[in-house]
């Protein structure tokens, strides 16, 4: 099947997700599709397998104009999307995942849908058994099913999201056959990734997004330096690096282990001293947030110590660690830091701690209307903390921290604030270096990563690189091992080093 | 603001007549004159300084219980196990006033320590209902339910097993105490306690502080609102659950311990009369706020006391107080469902 | 006591379940879908009632049925629109709901309290009755008690082999899933809670044109079987046949209890009625130990094999609601 995408617009408030994507997708080709956190991917997927209606534009398939209004209209029109988390039901049988949804008699013939699905399964040497439960399933094999499930609907289209995250590289190369095998069959398929290799390996086609745009394509043989800096490559206003030179430990992880849902984290040791910055950059779900976790006793380490000072704190909990001085802002704002309902005020009296029992209200309104002023949020302490903005809302978390802390631990401080807040929040975070605190932070902004740390742990699939002095490195070199490119001269680095 | 405040009320408003409505609709169903049957009901709570004081008698536990509630709804928590602590506190006071009605202590004395046992009761039963959810994963809807027909199992044990009336067990109960060991009533005829009428006061004072004023307070609303940023922010989150079942259950125990040394002076079958369910609707009605409890809990028990006339004077059965009370709710619900609505339909996606 | 007087007790063990069957598979089919009815206890109460009055009123016993199951029907909807619709709290809603309904009963059950009215006849199966054991067990029943007995299993047929049945499962699972794969899921769960709501409305006349006949008000000894069918539901682990397991031991506990009463002169049968309950609350705890947080939290530290092999043991004792049970469905 043949997919014409013309002038697709999508915009999410102030958002442009998608600002008039054109893509002309052949028959039996992988198209892949390349680009960071945020460039519009998503939304263009969205588009296609009928989650979301573009705001204009138009979908042509094999000639004719088309509209796809629901997720079952996709797949009426032969547009199958595998989704990252695979859409399934883990605690049915992989037979009655395979069955749900399909159309046809009231008693489904079980009988003929298990031989179908062997005759399938055996064609793309997937060794699942149907009367297996789902939730036994390795990541891997939960997309194997959902792929025969979408070819069994009768699918002509397969857009694949981040496919390769949490699969080992076997299930990988089987993949990768698999989609050539369908290629070669005929059939359309889309490739979303932000991984390099995986697309210079699989893909007959490149398209890169940035920024809600399609800034350019390519065909192999593939140059990767050309596509990172498609990917990343923007005019850089560095501020000088005004870094406190560093002062003993505060923060060491030794040996340390982690496991979450679909990844896991190997043996990672590193030191955060005083005045530090340390910057966690990778694509979202690398295995940033679990470590950033362990840092604050909000994971356990399955192996390794963490060691505050110069006391051990493994395996205790997030209050012990905030005794000692660590702090802990999470990314979801309303869901994990703050408390919806509840006003500023109320803030800065729970964070405080304040003893005895009753609330000197006084007291808590001149804290409240100090921190409001010192922190420029505009609130007033009687305002309900859902009210103010994304941008209010982060000043009020930084707010919120403690007036002598060792360590702050930080998920993605400034993700969807304007620059003015951004610089606000950064020159604030810097005060608390310059005082002797640590900072350990997460984000999706290779800018924001390079120009605010001292050093870079880069993580890819779990993988986390030795410390990287940021002063050395460029957008490109951290590009491209966000991307899976360069790890082994890293590797051989450290092994030099050693 | 000005404008979302007046069509609350409205909507409010609009709640409470379409409650009146659908409550008249059943009374006309019912073959009864509507107006004769409210008139009926406002005599019978305030006709006679009798009925009046009935009606005071009957808010005491369902202050009582209101107040605890209010603590574990501020948590989050369905504490629907509150019959079954109302139970527990009934039984332990009467297991105290028993152990030592012969002890020849003074009776004030053994009241107090009763009523205290009553609180401990209480706050046990809850207790457990709480170490259920926190520590056996069990909601604490069924936990609580599952708590209460034990309850009830334990107390029917009681009262046709070990503490049955000599010669023959039977429905009304244990054999009840000496008038010295009842709360002093406001005359001889009377049941009004005005000690116990005070201790439901200070109660709902009490919560409506603990809830407003202090930093417990705070924090258990925090808990009850979002229970991982509350975590985030430094409050022992399970342990402050745990407290607030406790503290519920204290109330409960001292509703039930006011029913034994007050009112039936004795331990009967159904000792909790249903206030604990009645407790978690006139927190529902007063939309979790302890000053506005307090005056819907009063017409709640009117609405019980004023009914009970119904059956003789209309032959009608009193649960029409039940009636009016389940469609207030019930319209209070669907409007607060249909101003989120409205409000929800002004944002954009 | 002799076999035949044992059996005939046994017949009747399986004729008081027939009413908490309706009741356990009418809500299991609404939770499979997403939505806890609540209001269970007073809408027994609320069915039991009307189905009696109208049966009283028409003369027919059918119509009285009917009435029971429009009733439950219409409690239920209203349940769905408050909740699927106004998106307020189930519990609250199925709370305020299970109240009103037993109130409303006693009200409007007023005029026909204590009346005789039409009951439900015997009808025996002709030849099967003169099995030995099994037809006196079997087949000398009420339309209703062979009815539950076919509820039962045509329940279990429907979830678990057909496809609207898997298509249930799948929007009680994940909705987000299902919504993918064609299904209208608000409209689903509507129509599955008004359908169970309907056959847990069966439950009401059950009782009073049957199990225990008549409309006493008050002393129907009908308050309270509602709170013991939710029970029954977790404990049968949304699983007809295992709910039907509950049913039955629940009622063969309370017949034991009047039977044994003589023999334990000690144990006054109000007692010996509501025993089942702490053996109840113990199977919750094992039933739901393994989703509690502090278990997850000391197995993550346990080392990999042990810790699949432990989990593995809690995840066959355990039953697991329907995940998307009580959360309310929005596309994105």
């Amino acid at each position: 099947m043949q997919i014409e995408l013309r002038d697709i617009r999508k915009t999410f408030g102030s958002v442009r997700a998608n600002a008039g994507i054109s893509l002309l997708i052949p028959p039996a080709s992988i198209q892949g599709i390349l680009g960071e956190n945020g460039a519009g991917k998503s939304t263009l997927m969205k588009i296609l397998s009928g989650f979301i209606l573009p705001d204009s534009g138009d979908i042509i398939m094999d000639g004719s104009r088309v509209v796809i209004h629901s997720p079952a209209d996709a797949i009426r029109r032969g547009v199958g999307m595998l989704h990252q988390d695979p859409l399934d039901f883990p605690p049915l049988k992989i037979l009655d995942d395979f069955i749900l949804g399909r159309r046809g008699a009231v008693f489904p013939d079980r009988r003929k849908a298990a031989r179908e699905f062997r005759q399938l399964a055996a064609q793309f040497d997937f060794d699942l058994d149907s009367e297996a439960y789902v939730d036994t399933l390795t990541v891997g094999e939960r997309q194997q099913l959902e792929i025969l499930r979408l070819l069994w609907f009768g699918a002509g289209v397969l857009i694949l999201d981040e496919p390769t995250t949490g699969i080992s590289q076997p299930q990988k190369e089987k993949l990768f056959a698999t989609l050539r095998k369908l290629a070669d069959q005929g059939m359309t398929i889309i490739f979303v990734s932000h991984k390099l290799e995986d697309v210079e390996l699989l893909c007959s086609r490149v398209a890169v997004f940035r920024q809600g745009e399609l800034v350019g394509s390519a065909e192999p043989p593939y140059e990767t330096k050309s596509l990172v800096r498609m990917m990343f490559s923007r005019d850089l206003a560095f501020t000088g690096r005004t870094s406190v030179p560093p002062g003993g430990p505060i923060l060491s992880l030794r040996g340390v282990s982690l496991e979450a849902l679909r990844l896991q984290i190997r043996d990672v040791s590193f030191e955060a001293r005083a005045g530090e910055v340390i910057g966690l950059a990778g694509m979202e779900g690398s295995g940033q947030s679990v470590l950033l976790s362990a840092c604050a006793g909000l994971a356990q380490p399955v192996s390794g110590r963490v060691r505050l000072g110069e006391n051990d704190v493994t395996g205790l909990s997030y209050h012990a660690f905030m005794k000692r001085g660590v702090a802990y802002l999470p990314a979801a704002r309303l869901e994990q830091g703050l408390v919806a309902g509840l006003s500023l005020a109320d803030h800065f009296i729970l964070s405080e701690g304040v003893g005895g029992i009753f609330i000197d209200r006084g007291r808590a309104q001149d804290l409240a209307s100090d921190r409001i002023r010192t922190y420029n949020i505009k609130g007033a302490p009687s305002h309900q903390v859902e009210s103010l903005s994304g941008g209010n809302q982060q000043r009020m978390l930084l707010a919120l921290l403690k007036e002598s802390l060792s360590l702050i631990l930080l998920e993605h401080p400034t993700r969807g604030l304007d620059i003015e807040s951004t610089l606000y929040i950064w020159s604030k975070l810097r005060e608390r270096c310059a005082q002797g605190a640590a900072i350990v932070f997460i984000s999706a902004d290779l800018d924001e990563v390079l120009q605010y740390s001292d050093r870079v742990l880069v993580f890819f699939s779990g993988r986390v690189s030795p410390p990287l002095p940021a002063e050395g490195l460029s957008v490109e070199k951290l590009g491209g091992l966000i991307g899976g490119k360069g790890w082994d001269v890293l590797a051989s680095a450290a092994v030099a080093h050693g | 603001m000005a404008k979302t405040r007046s069509s609350n009320a409205l909507l409010q408003g609009a709640a409470i007549v379409l409650a009146v409505l659908l409550t008249t609709l059943v009374l006309l169903a019912a073959k009864a004159p509507p107006f004769a049957a409210y008139a009926n009901i406002v005599l019978g709570a305030v006709g006679s300084w009798d009925v009046a004081a009935n009606v005071l008698v009957s808010w005491v536990p369902l202050l009582l219980v209101t107040a605890g509630l209010l603590i574990t709804f501020t948590a989050g928590l369905w504490n629907i196990g509150i019959e079954g602590q109302i139970t527990l506190g009934a039984i332990f006071t009467t297991w105290m006033l028993r152990g030592l009605q012969a002890s020849g202590l003074d009776p004030s004395l053994i009241i107090s320590m009763s009523i205290l046992a009553g609180m401990a009761g209480g706050a046990l039963w809850a207790l457990l209902a709480g170490a259920l959810k926190t520590f056996g994963g069990v909601n604490e809807i069924f936990g609580g339910l599952g708590l209460n027909f034990v309850a009830s199992a334990l107390n029917l044990w009681l009262i046709f097993g070990p503490w049955k009336r000599p010669g023959v067990a039977s429905m009304s109960g244990t054999v009840p105490f000496a008038p010295s060991l009842w709360l002093p009533t406001l005359t001889e005829q009377s049941r009004l306690s005005p000690s116990a009428l005070v201790i439901a006061l200070l109660a709902i004072v009490l919560v409506y502080l603990l809830l407003k004023g202090t930093y417990f307070g705070l924090r258990l609303k925090a808990v009850g609102k979002n229970p991982n940023s509350a975590y985030l922010l430094g409050v022992p989150t399970w342990q402050h659950m745990m407290i607030s079942f406790a503290l519920c259950g204290i109330f409960a125990g001292l509703a039930g311990a006011v029913q034994v040394t007050s009112v039936y002076h004795r331990l009967i079958p159904s000792i909790s009369s249903g206030y604990g369910y009645l407790g978690l609707m006139v927190a529902m009605l007063a939309g979790f706020n302890a000053a506005v409890a307090a005056p819907v809990a009063l017409f709640f028990a009117a609405l019980n006391v004023g009914s009970i006339q119904l059956p003789i004077v209309l032959r009608q059965d009193s649960s029409l107080a039940g009636v009016l009370q389940g469609t207030l709710v019930l319209f209070v619900l669907l409007m607060q469902g249909v101003r989120e609505r409205l409000a929800g339909k002004g944002l954009p996606q | 006591m002799t076999l035949e007087i044992a059996l005939v007790g046994l017949a009747g063990v399986l004729t008081s379940a027939a009413p908490i069957l309706f009741g356990v598979i009418g809500e299991t089919i609404s939770e499979r879908a997403g939505v806890t009815n609540l209001s269970m206890n007073g809408k027994i109460l609320l069915c039991a009632m009307g189905g009696f009055a109208v049966a009283l009123a028409t003369r027919s016993i059918l119509l009285g049925f009917l009435a029971g199951a429009a009733i439950g029907g219409l409690v239920a909807l209203l349940l769905a629109f408050a909740s699927i619709t106004l998106r307020q709290s189930q519990v609250a809603v199925g709370f305020v709901l299970t109240l009103l309904c037993r109130d409303l009963s006693y009200f409007l059950g007023n005029p026909v309290m204590g009346t005789t009215g039409p009951s439900l006849s015997m009808l025996s199966i002709p030849f099967f009755q003169d099995i030995p054991v099994l037809g006196l067990l079997f087949f000398r029943q009420d339309v209703m008690t062979y009815l539950s007995f076919i509820l039962v299993a045509a329940a279990w047929v429907f979830i678990f082999r057909t496809r609207p049945g898997l298509m249930l499962r799948g929007i009680g699972e994940r909705p987000a899933a299902a919504y993918v794969r064609g299904a209208n899921v608000n409209r689903l769960r509507y129509l599955y809670t008004v359908a169970g709501g309907a056959i847990a409305g069966l439950a009401g006349p059950i009782y009073s044109l049957s199990v225990k006949a008549g409309w006493k008000g008050t002393i129907s000894g009908l308050d309270g079987i509602g709170w013991i069918v939710l029970a029954i539901t977790i404990f049968g682990g949304w699983n007809p046949f295992r709910a039907a397991f509950g049913a039955y031991l629940f009622s063969l506990l309370q017949w034991l209890g009047l039977v044994l009463q003589p023999a334990l002169p000690g144990v006054p049968s109000q007692v010996l009625q509501v025993a089942p309950f702490p053996l109840m609350i113990l199977t919750l705890l094992f039933v739901n130990i393994g989703n509690a947080e502090w278990v997850e939290r000391s197995l993550s530290r346990l080392p990999e094999p042990v810790r699949r092999r432990v989990a593995r043991a809690l995840r066959a004792l355990k039953a697991t609601p329907p995940a998307a049970l009580g959360t309310p469905f929005t596309k994105e």
